[in-house]
């Protein structure tokens, strides 16, 4: 029977806590900036300009058919580039600036397809009644519109924001220490790689499980 | 930026000497189509089985569905794939663990992906099929029941295919993931895809086509799925319902 070992756990604390902090700085910035450019995408597809509306679909259709793992490993080999071009060679350590691009630009595409289902489910005569009474068709979406379908949505982007969360854990493939490459690393320099996985495991189920109660109980309560 | 563009690279022989670049590539993309199928499997075997718990009228059934699918649902997948690769075969009895331990490096980073692969979609099929059951009208389980067939009977004969027409165009989007995800076994050195990328980008040098390459390669493996499945969603979709005639 395997034997286990959990104390090299407790001294970890501090280096997974740091770990977890660049999860959540990823997860972050990539549900503001995904949002943001996310609804612009969304705006631009259900416009009436055909070359904008095909510029975003492709975006979106793009993005959405490649692997997130090939996705970060592209931003990996283009930002350093694009960074050293304008700053020169020195630049520190691109692997964090690379994924925050990588997720944000990625989940943009994810988001900006819920945020055009929940466009879309708003009434049309909601933004009719915005133009008759003189708004501009601008205000009428940014006053009338969106208020309504980000409502509307609120708990689709709260379980996409979990996924992403999630997600966050394959720049493992660039070598970034998020919270799960440092309990693999503490793991592997202990030689207790069962024990760090696990906990990894648990805290990860405990966060998700835990954020999707609530969105279940703020879906309930948007419902009534 | 001076790029040398350098597309000749894909015919030169390999570093290992009996192949070219391209043929790298086109073993990678086999990997993914073999490593997703098979995963597929399972997970349609055990997200059906699942899926259909989940709706039964036994507390502790369904209550196991629920755990089943909130396990694997709210731990990341790679999480869930370095636990087959790395966990599993040290909490296996001595003997079969090390009988892993001991197989072909190649059919371990295999055997595991698929197995993470195909449960951890599994858990979202199981969500798919679950809903699909539950947007049939009352009256279909009641007639069957009424007709005198069994509760697992009527799940045979009434409620699942019917489920199953509904539920195919989210399926395809499964499906389509399941390709996605299983660029996730570059993590643990299967030489799929996304490995032999990187693995192009160390040899040639040439980073730009080897990438440029396999997300063509993704590109066509998704074209050709929903190819497929639009074809198959005309012929099954149930006339009356969403998205039928």
């Amino acid at each position: 029977m395997y034997a286990f070992d959990w104390t090299s756990i407790p001294g970890a604390i501090p280096l997974l806590a740091k770990g977890m902090l660049i999860t959540f700085e990823v997860t972050m910035t990539a549900i503001i900036v995904g949002i943001v450019w996310g609804t612009l995408l969304a705006i631009a597809r259900l416009g009436n300009n055909v070359v904008l509306s095909k510029l975003a679909a492709t975006y979106v259709n793009l993005f959405r058919s490649v692997p997130l793992v090939m996705v970060i490993l592209w931003f990996y080999l283009i930002v350093p580039q694009g960074l050293k071009a304008i700053f020169g060679d020195d630049i520190g350590d691109i692997r964090l600036t690379s994924a925050l691009v990588a997720f944000a630009l990625f989940e943009a595409a994810y988001y900006s397809e819920i945020i055009r289902a929940g466009i879309q489910s708003v009434s049309k005569g909601q933004a009719a009644a915005g133009l008759a009474l003189g708004f501009t068709p601008g205000q009428t979406m940014r006053l009338i519109v969106l208020p309504q379908a980000f409502r509307n949505m609120t708990p689709l982007l709260l379980t996409q924001a979990i996924i992403l969360f999630q997600d966050t854990s394959l720049v493992y493939v660039i070598g970034l220490s998020d919270f799960f490459g440092t309990a693999y690393k503490v793991g592997d320099r202990d030689g207790r790689l069962v024990e760090l996985l696990l906990f990894a495991g648990v805290i990860y189920f405990v966060i998700c499980f835990s954020a999707s109660l609530l969105v279940k109980r703020l879906q309930a309560r948007f419902a009534k | 930026m001076s790029y040398q563009w350098n597309w000749g690279v894909f015919l030169q022989p390999s570093a290992s000497g009996d192949d070219t670049y391209l043929g790298w590539l086109i073993t990678g993309l086999k990997w993914t189509v073999t490593l997703s199928l098979s995963a597929w499997v399972i997970a349609l075997i055990v997200g059906s089985i699942i899926g259909v718990l989940r709706t039964v009228p036994n507390r502790w059934l369904s209550g196991f569905a629920t755990c089943y699918v909130e396990a694997f649902r709210n731990v990341p997948l790679l999480v869930q794939l370095f636990s087959w690769y790395f966990v599993l075969p040290e909490l296996l009895p001595p003997a079969l663990g090390n009988a892993f331990k001991q197989s072909d490096p190649l059919w371990q980073q295999f055997f595991s992906a698929m197995l993470c692969l195909g449960l951890f979609t599994s858990a979202r099929v199981a969500e798919q099929v679950r809903s699909g059951i539950n947007s049939l009208p009352r009256g279909q389980k009641a007639a069957g029941l009424a007709m005198g067939f069994t509760l697992p009977q009527v799940y045979r004969y009434v409620l699942t295919p019917m489920a199953f027409r509904i539920i195919l165009p989210p399926l395809t989007s499964e499906f389509l993931n399941i390709f996605k995800n299983s660029a996730v076994a570059t993590t643990i050195g299967l030489i799929e895809l996304s490995r032999q990328a990187q693995q192009l980008v160390d040899y040639t040098a040439q980073p730009y086509e080897a990438f440029i390459a396999v997300t063509v390669m993704y590109l066509l493996i998704n074209v050709t799925v929903m190819f497929l499945m639009r074809r198959l969603e005309e012929k099954v979709r149930v006339p009356g319902f969403i998205g039928g005639k």
